[in-house]
Parts: C-alpha cells; sequence; structure tokens
C-alpha cells in the first residue's frame, strides 16, 4: 500500500505542479549568476593571452579585483532571487555600513572572503552544472516523448521512422515520460542545495552569529545578576538606615523606661519590660536577616573579613579556612558569602551537626567554597532547604553545584565559582 | 564626663543625647560624619567620643577610620564605636596599637541602658569594652596559637576579659567565685608566657597576644 505521504509527495513533484515549475525556474536562474564567477576570471584570457609576466600578474589580479566587487551585487542577486521564487528569506551578511567592497580584500585571512570565493568560484559553478543538467533533462524529456509527434515526418530510412520502427518509438516516448516524471525531483533537490548553499556561503555565518548570540547574553545575564546584587545592596541600605535605626531607638526607650520608671505598678513594669526583651529579639533578629543580604564589610575588607561575622554567629564550632589572594569580582564575591551564609544556616536548622568545615580557596581564576558537616546528612533538593535557591545563584555565576550527603551524614556541599564574569 | 557623639541617624543621635544628659554626661557637641566629629573633637577636648561606624559620604568604614585617626592625634580622648554589626577586622584595625581606652560594641547593647553606661565610663576611664560577637569572632579566627592551649574555660575568662571586664564582672557572668576567676586568669599569663608585671598592664599584654593571634 502507498502511504499517504508518499502519494501527497508524488502529486507535489508531478511535471505540471506549481512547486515543480517554481523550482525549474529557480534552478535555471541561477545558472547565469554561478557562471558569474568563472566569467569574470576567464574573460581576459578569452580576450587575448598577455605573455608579458606583468600582464600575466594584471590578468591574475583584475578578476580578484572583480570578484571583491561583484561579491556583494551577486549575493543580493541570490538572495532575491530566493526571495522572489522560493519565498525562501536568507539574511544578509551584517555589513558595516561604512565599509567600501574593498574591505573585503583587506584581510585574506577573513572567512568571508574565502566563503565568497567559494561560492563564486567552486560550489556556484557546479551547481550550475546541476541546474543546467535539470534544464536539459526536460528538454530531453520533452524531445523524447514528442518522438511520435515527428517522426513520421523522417526519411523512411531514419533509425526511428514510424513505418519501420513504431516498437524503438513507442520505447522511446515511455523514456521520455520517465524523464519527464523524474525530472521534478531533480530540479527540488538541485534547488534545496543551492538555496542551503547560499545560506551557508552568502548568509551570515551561523558559527559566528551564535558566538555573539552567547556573548550579548553573557552580558545580558551578567547585567541581570549585578542588577539583583544592587538591590540587595540597596535593600540592606534601606534597612539599615531606616527601620533598624528606628527599632534601635525604640529599644533604648524602652530601656530607659525600665530603669527609670521604678515606682510603676509591677503589672505596668512588666509590660515594659517584655516589651523591651522583645524588641531586643527583634534587633537580633532583623541585625541576622541583614547581614545575610550584603554586608558593607564584604565590599570594604573582602570575604575573609565577612565570613567572620557570619561563621562566629553559628551556635557550633567553626573551622573557617580563607585563602583568596587576588579578591574576585564583587559579584562573585557576594555568591560565595550567600553560599556560606545560607550553608550555615542550613547546617544548624537541619544537619543536627557539632562541628563545621568551612573552606574558601581561590586557585587559579576559580573560588573553590566547601562546606562540611558531621551531621545526620540526607539532605536533598526535594527536602525543602534552601540548596535550589543556592544552586541556583551559584548557576547564575556560571558556577558548579555539588552536595553529597548520605544518609547518616556526613554532608559536602562544594561549590566553584569562575573569579570574573 | 564629656562626651562626643558622631552617628548620622538624626533619631539615634537625639536618642543618645537624651539618654547621656539624663545620666549626668555633658554632650557638649553632637555630629553627623566623619569631618566633623575630628573638628568638634580638637574644639572641646571630650572625656570620649561615641562614633557610628557608618557615615556619609561613602556608608563603609568612615567611622573606623576617623576612630583611627582620634586615637593618633588625641590620645588622651577615649572612643566607643557603635555599629549595626561588628566585625572583627574592624576591632583589630582598632586594637593594633593599644587596647586602652577603646570600645566596640553593637548598636543593640544602648538598650541595655545601664550597661551601655558602665561600658562608657570603663572606656572613657581608659578601659576596654568589646562586644561579645566581636569576641567570638576573633577567637573564631584564632586557632593556631598559645591560645589553642587554652581550656574552654580560660578561654571563656579570657575573651571576658577582651570585653573589658573586671574580676567581678567574669566571675558574676560565670556565675563562679572571683577567686576561681583569679586563678583561671593566672593560668592564662602563664600558658600565654606574659612577663611578670603589675596586673592591670598583664591584662592588657593578655588581650593584646589574644587580638594578635590574627597577625600570625
Amino acid at each position: 500500500m502507498v502511504s499517504s505521504s508518499t502519494a501527497r509527495r508524488a502529486v507535489t513533484h508531478a511535471p505540471w505542479s506549481q512547486v515543480t515549475w517554481r523550482n525549474t525556474v529557480f534552478v535555471a536562474s541561477g545558472v547565469p549568476l554561478q557562471l558569474a564567477g568563472w566569467a569574470v576570471v576567464a574573460l581576459p584570457w578569452v580576450v587575448w593571452s598577455p605573455s608579458d609576466v606583468m600582464l600575466i600578474l594584471l590578468w591574475l589580479a583584475l578578476p580578484v579585483v572583480a570578484i571583491a566587487v561583484l561579491a556583494s551585487p551577486l549575493a543580493s542577486a541570490h538572495r532575491e532571487r530566493c526571495w522572489a521564487v522560493l519565498g525562501v528569506d536568507v539574511p544578509p551578511l551584517p555589513r558595516d555600513e561604512n565599509a567600501s567592497p574593498w574591505d573585503v580584500l583587506r584581510d585574506l585571512r577573513s572567512p568571508e572572503l574565502w566563503r565568497l570565493i567559494r561560492y563564486h568560484l567552486v560550489v556556484g559553478p557546479l551547481i550550475a552544472l546541476a541546474g543546467l543538467t535539470t534544464v536539459a533533462a526536460w528538454l530531453g524529456g520533452l524531445v523524447l516523448t514528442t518522438v511520435g509527434a515527428y517522426a513520421w515526418a523522417l526519411p523512411a530510412d531514419s533509425p526511428l521512422s514510424l513505418t519501420g520502427h513504431a516498437i524503438r518509438v513507442g520505447a522511446l516516448t515511455a523514456c521520455g515520460v520517465v524523464v519527464l516524471f523524474v525530472t521534478p525531483y531533480l530540479a527540488a533537490g538541485v534547488a534545496r542545495w543551492d538555496v542551503a548553499t547560499v545560506r551557508s556561503l552568502l548568509g551570515p555565518d551561523v558559527t559566528k552569529e551564535l558566538r555573539k548570540r552567547v556573548e550579548d547574553l553573557a552580558e545580558k545575564r551578567a547585567d541581570v545578576v549585578d542588577a539583583a546584587d544592587l538591590e540587595r545592596r540597596r535593600i540592606e541600605r534601606d534597612l539599615h538606615d531606616g527601620v533598624q535605626q528606628r527599632l534601635v531607638s525604640l529599644a533604648m526607650n524602652l530601656g530607659l523606661a525600665r530603669e527609670t520608671l521604678r515606682d510603676l505598678p509591677p503589672e505596668a513594669l512588666q509590660v515594659i519590660v517584655e516589651a523591651h526583651e522583645e524588641s531586643k529579639e527583634i534587633l537580633t533578629d532583623l541585625r541576622n536577616f541583614i547581614r545575610g543580604l550584603h554586608p558593607a564589610v564584604l565590599e570594604d575588607r573582602g570575604l575573609d573579613a565577612a565570613l567572620s561575622g557570619i561563621a562566629a554567629r553559628v551556635p557550633l564550632p567553626v573551622r573557617l579556612e580563607v585563602d583568596v589572594a587576588r579578591r574576585a569580582s564583587s559579584t562573585v564575591e557576594a555568591v560565595a558569602y550567600f553560599v556560606v551564609s545560607e550553608a550555615l544556616t542550613n547546617v544548624v536548622k537541619h544537619a543536627g551537626a557539632t562541628s563545621v568545615d568551612v573552606a574558601v580557596l581561590r586557585r587559579g581564576d576559580v573560588l573553590h567554597v566547601t562546606i562540611t558537616d558531621d551531621g545526620k546528612g540526607g539532605a536533598s533538593f526535594e527536602a525543602g532547604t534552601g540548596l535550589r535557591g543556592l544552586a541556583r545563584r551559584v548557576n547564575s555565576v556560571d558556577g558548579t553545584f555539588r552536595i553529597t550527603s548520605p544518609e547518616g551524614g556526613p554532608t559536602t556541599i562544594t561549590v566553584e565559582l569562575p573569579c570574573a564574569l | 564626663m564629656r562626651i562626643v557623639i558622631a552617628e548620622d541617624s538624626v533619631l539615634l543621635r537625639a536618642g543618645l543625647i537624651k539618654l547621656l544628659e539624663t545620666s549626668g554626661f555633658e554632650v557638649p557637641a553632637a555630629v553627623g560624619e566623619a569631618d566633623g566629629l575630628l573638628a568638634a573633637v580638637a574644639e572641646h577636648r571630650p572625656d570620649a567620643a561615641i562614633v557610628d561606624v557608618r557615615m556619609p559620604p561613602g556608608f563603609t568604614d568612615e567611622g573606623v577610620r576617623a576612630a583611627l585617626v582620634l586615637r593618633r592625634e588625641f590620645p588622651d580622648v577615649s572612643v566607643l564605636l557603635l555599629s549595626q554589626y561588628v566585625e572583627e577586622r574592624y576591632a583589630a584595625d582598632l586594637l593594633a596599637t593599644n587596647t586602652s581606652g577603646v570600645g566596640y560594641l553593637l548598636k543593640d547593647r544602648v538598650a541595655d541602658v545601664s550597661g551601655f553606661l558602665d561600658a562608657l565610663r570603663r572606656v572613657a576611664a581608659g578601659g576596654t569594652a568589646l562586644d561579645p560577637e566581636v569576641v567570638s569572632q576573633l577567637l573564631l579566627r584564632r586557632n593556631t596559637d598559645p591560645l589553642e592551649r587554652l581550656t574552654p574555660r580560660e578561654r571563656e575568662v579570657l575573651s571576658l576579659m577582651a570585653e573589658g571586664r573586671s574580676n567581678g564582672g567574669i566571675a558574676a557572668a560565670l556565675v563562679v567565685s572571683e577567686s576561681a576567676v583569679a586563678k583561671h586568669i593566672n593560668n592564662i599569663f602563664a600558658k600565654l608566657d606574659l612577663p611578670h608585671a603589675e596586673g592591670d598592664h598583664r591584662r592588657v599584654l593578655a588581650v593584646l597576644r589574644f587580638l594578635d593571634g590574627d597577625s600570625t
């Protein structure tokens, strides 16, 4: 049984279908353009072959210059052809507005120049050959198919005369029909080859475009990460200048009330005492929260100095080893700081550990951050701990995040961060 | 006692002035930034200056730097630094030359009015007052030196000494007798190889040794 897609292909590639004729027109229209390169190179030699060395050199140089000048209009013509006949849009080469056609020649190693030369002198002519074959196939098929129509006019002793060789004429007609039905596939194939070549050799260099895109994206991401970092600093500053100062002031006033209003009824004094204690607890909570955001000392003195503050807050023995001879970028420092801060918070909350080791070491251009605790292990991304957020923050600066935490411990978090973004 | 205040938060500056004045201190000047502090100290020659760490224009460690200038140019003026967070690096800078007449406390401590005023008086009189948070940070950063030889209890006593407490204060904090504290302190002196000298000076040396561990 013939599948429906094969049937559809047969209909699309019928000799009378629109697609077929479009492909044929496309392939045929390419031939003069594809041969233009060799025509330019060969022209001087056809007209006159010089014997003088200087003239030979001139005859060699002229076509190169001509191709360089013609390359751009030829490429545009190919693009127009793709668009007008097939409706295929080939993006133009990114072009410097001020560049002259001569600029292509300036750098002989430029991949652009060699792609152009490959098209105009090597691949283009081959496609032209295929295009000519297609045209010839159409003509040949037509001549063979219609052989019956003019065979009567041939003399009786000709090998194709109808009177003597009806079977031969019939066979040739059949061959012609086969050729006519095969040629659409040839036309389609050549058209596809043509378009693909125009795209790859005359369009923008895909590798280069991708590289540029990757650079753009990396730059944009760095901007986003920096903006987030800046925002964290702004929040820290706002809280420090606003809420924190007012809370200190409130706690101080309550403390003053507690110490001076001795002759209040005990109930009233109790209320003041409770309010005072509460305000101090809030202050501690707020300080711990803000300290985790982005401490000023990190900016000012670097990771080593900043980590003392969070390590000392942990109610467990912490061994802290920091060896960062040259400082990393401030964004990377902020991420490393955040990693240690969050990891220590996790250890205190979930691990049930008796001690923690923190190591922050710079080796070459990589910052290695390792946090090991001797707790009960079993930490996972699913457990709802801050691990996912940690990994995300590390990824945002192209770092790697690993955690090993077998049931029963120990848990080790290993983070590697590139020092410069 | 005469105290000059440098604090950029208007609210807190007013609060401190009120607190000090109701407690019998005199506040001849209160300023909002570091340069003003140096001028005010030069003009009024107070017993002590209370200095906020984060002040304009940079809002990082202006207060610490101003305090270092004060200690160099006006050695007889004690300095009590106040900050929302304490950092051992700033403490180390501050205590690098000598440990007398200097304090470094969390702003939160202001809420415990009498404790804060005690610390201020101690500093103004030439003593020290380090926040327990600074002390625990400092302890964390030194684990490879003679201090290793100290028992946990002796480390506790030493950190209370670093906070600037007297034997009586240490005894009260640890809920032990004063003679037990004295014994611990003698052990500390011995283990840190401190030369014999009059009591207070040895205390300062012990604290210095404790702080110097950082630079080795």
